[in-house]
């Protein structure tokens, strides 16, 4: 073999040559800290984007406005006054009934999608999947104004039904309302909702299913056995990803929702805005937190309880 | 353990949390040598030679490689190199752009590194297949590339990791005899990780049988085949039949085993140092006894009762029941003189055993 | 009823009802959105039916104001920084989650996927009062800082794919044949991901390309696109120009995002 720089001496040279400082010692001895030293400036990131600003708006939540500043003294004022008045209380029920009613509406009628998807598509599957997600990586600030354009006193439904002649006068209920809002929540959010249930339902084994024919099951039966619960994880998940992002969403009942249709979102936005009242916005957005989260381990519970119950 | 050799694994323990993967292992490897890691999933085979690759540190003790500590070198300041179990062929690069990867650093000229892939692919017997994609190869082929990668650096040491694993069984006998050929003929140290124990006995120079992160013995094939020093060794390469017994000493003169099963068994002096009276396990494998038919005139013999048996083509093995003794014994023997319909053996029908002493094994009591 | 597929598909049957379902809700999913391109060629400053005549005047339109081509230039130039920064933190972050046992990794992940379950409103909010008691005034920087965070978790999402789909032996292997980290990530890492790198590119580039609330929260007095159209919706009068502007917004969003899926799930088994 053609021998070339490689000679046994020379290699033995570099390598004696090598003094390795303690710091790469180190390094090389602790997985975990290699991997902290990768992670540190996503780390620095998440601390002064998430981290940081979430403490500050706790504290914050504890001050109270005093004229264009803040006093800073600690007191749960804020806090009282949303368990107080009645008009948070309303807005945070009327939240999320609006955003709860959209998750279930997305959930039935984006499941038979995804369940096509996943079981009778066979050929080009991935442009299916495109096509299905593509509209949600879009602006959602214009998806929401495409509904206030179909929704709207002269818009697209009342002066088309209008032209053909179906109405007579432009339906007024379409926009400014809970409708309104329900409806582009549930189609705005659509896109993304179905991922978690197709990868789901595409998981099942269809070995499964053949197994339960053979042993006697029809098609309605092998779907509510079968196909339905192992499922529910990504109908679980699917209902977590629209409900709570939707929750404190402000954008939707800004432009359609009227005074019906106002959310707490836009509650918390106008703290920041006229009403400028930083502690109350914070103690709101803290409020609203601490909601989801209980809405959450409560349905998280159930639904567990559920599954031990049909396994 | 000579001072001179290459690779010098001394006191060496490995936790992962608070699972110790490696329990004070020390072996030296000798230079040029075929050296086999042989042992089951998860007893450390493998977290050993990636601590030889610089994968893994030790938690303690020390590797010496060709006299080097290799405490705190990271794997490419090694002078060894690695056949990984699942290959790792670069799927984005050709054949030639494989086996010519790690000559980046030692600034050759073009025609140089042409000329050493070449010598390669003539090596590996895949001539002129530089081109090619590497994804589009076989298993097979894609093996040899790494096998090709590793040896253009010239390694002190190569490590392969179960590199047949994946391979069919005819496919991978014909790479083992080329394997070992090509070991011979480069004269590097190859440390060689499998669980196939035919494997390790085909081709290694010596083995090391691990377990449970502990080396039970390390020595040639034919010792540790003929001569194994623990049970677990003894049943892990191929089959064993166990007998328990006890020592009989008269004097220093001679000695002899109780067992039960075997009768009396008198054995040289150097197989057995305990005392009289001491409890041992006596091993026989299953093709040192003979069957009889009748009982025999002279050397150690016992009868017995046939159980069972079974035709394999190439030999044929039986279980037979023996007094005082509650399993059957596994006896094998070739078919040199067995015809068709040849049912000389039949089940129920007393036997007789025959053996002989020097084939023996004495073991510690369980 | 039953159907034994012999290829591992489970039903062969086509079941009519649901194909014309699903080919409905391709249509209503899609509709809506194209009824913005459909008014913004009408003629006419009312967003309504019958439709009066074909125009571009909204689209020349829009060529003349200076205010949309700040507004894109600041899009632009935020998206691009973004991009850059959440993909390049995004392959770091994806490469050690997979290959690293790290102490506290599974609470690492979770924070930073958090802002896709969060109301953005919360995050808005909260980096707005950060950045007021530092006194950092607000700017296109402070909106690169908010859409970073909204980025990050879908450049990591996309690269972990990539990352875990990837034989760790291969960097091993490289490592083993004399290449340091640096080398190894070059010559053998990057090349891997690179499909999934060019996928987060474009996925994050638009993403805060068309991202509003952040911006509301954290803008100065340099607007991005979807603050200027903000602005515009106060003014019916201009909303066919803002739908010519919306209109050019969606179809660029959708090649990127549509190129970036592709290249994203190439070499990839299944989603």
């Amino acid at each position: 073999m053609a021998d070339t720089s490689l000679s046994p001496a020379e290699a033995r040279q570099s390598a004696e040559r090598i003094k390795t400082s303690w710091f790469s010692a180190l390094l090389y001895r602790s997985e975990a800290l290699r991997g902290y030293l990768l992670m540190s400036p996503t780390i620095l990131i998440l601390t002064i984007g998430i981290i940081i600003p979430f403490f500050i708006l706790v504290a914050m939540s504890l001050w109270t406005r005093d004229g264009f500043g803040f006093d800073t003294t600690l007191t749960m004022a804020n806090y009282a006054r949303t368990w107080e008045e009645p008009i948070f209380g309303a807005l945070l029920q009327r939240s999320f009934w609006i955003s709860g009613v959209a998750t279930v509406a997305t959930i039935l009628v984006c499941y038979p999608m995804a369940y096509y998807v996943a079981f009778h598509v066979h050929k080009n599957k991935m442009m299916w999947i495109i096509l299905m997600t593509l509209p949600f990586w879009t602006s959602y600030l214009l998806r929401v104004f495409a509904w206030k354009v179909i929704l709207g006193y002269e818009g697209v439904i009342n002066s088309g039904f209008m032209s053909l002649g179906l109405i007579e006068a432009p339906l007024e209920f379409l926009l400014y309302s809970q409708t309104a809002v329900i409806i582009t929540l549930a189609h705005a959010w659509a896109a993304f909702a179905i991922l978690p249930m197709y990868v789901s339902l595409e998981k099942i084994d269809k070995s499964l299913l053949e197994a339960a024919t053979d042993l006697g099951d029809g098609p309605v039966a092998r779907f509510l056995r079968i196909t339905l619960p192992l499922s529910m994880p990504g109908i679980i998940a699917a209902s977590f990803l629209i409900f709570i992002p939707t929750t404190g969403d402000y954008i939707t009942p800004a432009l359609l929702g009227g005074p019906d249709g106002a959310m707490i979102g836009n509650f918390i936005q106008l703290q920041f805005g006229p009403v400028n009242n930083w502690p109350m916005g914070a103690t709101l957005s803290i409020v609203l937190m601490l909601w989801i989260s209980a809405i959450a381990l409560v349905f998280l519970f159930v639904t567990k309880k559920a599954q031990d119950k049909i396994a | 353990m000579k001072n001179d050799a290459f690779i010098s694994i001394r006191n060496v323990n490995k936790y992962f949390g608070s699972f110790q993967a490696i329990d004070n292992v020390n072996m030296d490897i000798g230079e040029g040598e075929f050296f086999s890691l042989l042992g089951a999933s998860g007893c450390g085979k493998t977290t050993l030679l990636r601590m030889l690759a610089g994968f893994e540190s030790t938690s303690d003790g020390e590797i010496l490689i060709d006299g080097q500590p290799s405490a705190d070198v990271p794997p490419h300041h090694r002078p060894v190199n690695m056949v990984f179990q699942s290959y790792a062929i670069f799927p984005h690069l050709n054949v030639a752009d494989n086996i010519a990867y790690g000559l980046r650093k030692h600034k050759l000229s073009k025609p140089q590194k042409q000329e050493m892939v070449d010598e390669m692919l003539e090596l590996i017997k895949l001539p002129g297949y530089g081109k090619r994609k590497a994804n589009e190869l076989s298993g097979g082929q894609r093996q040899r590339i790494a096998l090709a990668r590793a040896l253009i650096l010239k390694p002190k040491v190569l490590l392969l990791d179960e590199p047949l694993g994946a391979l069919d069984k005819q496919l991978r006998e014909q790479m083992q005899l080329e394997l070992r050929a090509l070991q011979r003929q480069v004269g590097i140290t190859f440390v060689f990780v499998t669980h196939d124990q035919e494997e390790a006995l085909t081709l290694s120079d010596r083995i090391a049988v691990m377990s449970g992160g502990k080396v039970l013995q390390v020595d040639t094939p034919e010792g540790l085949y003929e001569a194994p020093t623990t049970r677990e060794v003894a049943s892990f390469i191929g089959n064993m039949n166990f007998f328990q017994g006890t020592v009989r000493r008269n004097g220093s003169s001679e000695a002899a085993i109780e067992t039960q099963g075997l009768g009396s068994i008198p054995i040289s002096l150097e197989k057995v140092t305990k005392p009289d009276g001491a409890p041992v396990q006596v091993a026989l494998r299953p093709e040192k006894f003979e069957l009889l038919e009748e009982e025999p005139t002279g050397g150690h013999f016992v009868s017995a009762k046939m159980d069972k048996t079974a035709y394999l083509g190439e030999r044929s093995h039986y279980y037979v029941t023996l007094d005082g003794k509650s399993e059957p014994v596994a006896v094998s023997s070739t078919n040199q003189f067995v015809a068709r319909d040849d049912d000389r053996w039949k089940e129920g029908e007393p036997v007789w055993l025959s053996w002989s002493p020097e084939a023996v094994v004495v073991l510690d009591a369980d | 009823m039953s159907a034994r597929g012999d290829t591992g598909t489970y039903i062969k049957r086509p079941n009519r009802p649901l194909q014309i379902y699903a080919v409905i809700f391709l249509i209503v999913l899609y509709v809506p959105v194209l009824f913005i391109p459909m008014f913004s060629f009408n003629d006419s400053i009312y967003v309504r039916f019958p439709l009066q005549g074909f125009t571009l005047q909204w689209y020349a339109e829009l060529w003349s104001r200076d205010a949309v081509w700040a507004a894109l230039f600041n899009s632009v130039k935020v998206g691009a920084v973004v991009a850059a920064i959440s993909t390049i933190l995004g392959v770091v972050a994806a490469r050690a989650i997979t290959r690293y046992r790290i102490p506290g990794k599974s609470a690492l992940v979770t924070f930073i996927m958090m802002p896709l379950v969060i109301p953005g409103i919360i995050f808005g909010v909260a980096l707005l009062v950060l950045l007021s008691r530092m006194g950092v005034p607000l700017s296109l920087y402070t909106v690169t800082l908010g859409h970073l965070i909204v980025c990050l978790p879908f450049a990591v999402a996309t690269l972990l794919p990539r990352f875990e789909g990837f034989d760790p032996s291969m960097e091993e292997a490289s490592a083993d044949l004399g290449e340091n980290g640096w080398w190894t990530f070059w010559r053998v890492t990057f090349p891997m991901v690179f499909p999934g790198v060019v996928a987060s590119l474009l996925l994050t580039f638009t993403i805060s390309f068309d991202e509003f609330i952040m911006a509301f929260f954290l803008t100065g007095t340099d607007a991005t696109l979807p603050m200027y159209i903000w602005g515009q919706l106060r003014f019916p009068q201009e909303f066919p120009s803002v739908l010519a502007l919306s209109s050019l917004i969606l179809f660029i969003s959708f090649i990127l995002v549509f190129i970036a899926q592709r290249v994203g799930r190439m070499g990839l088994e299944d989603a």
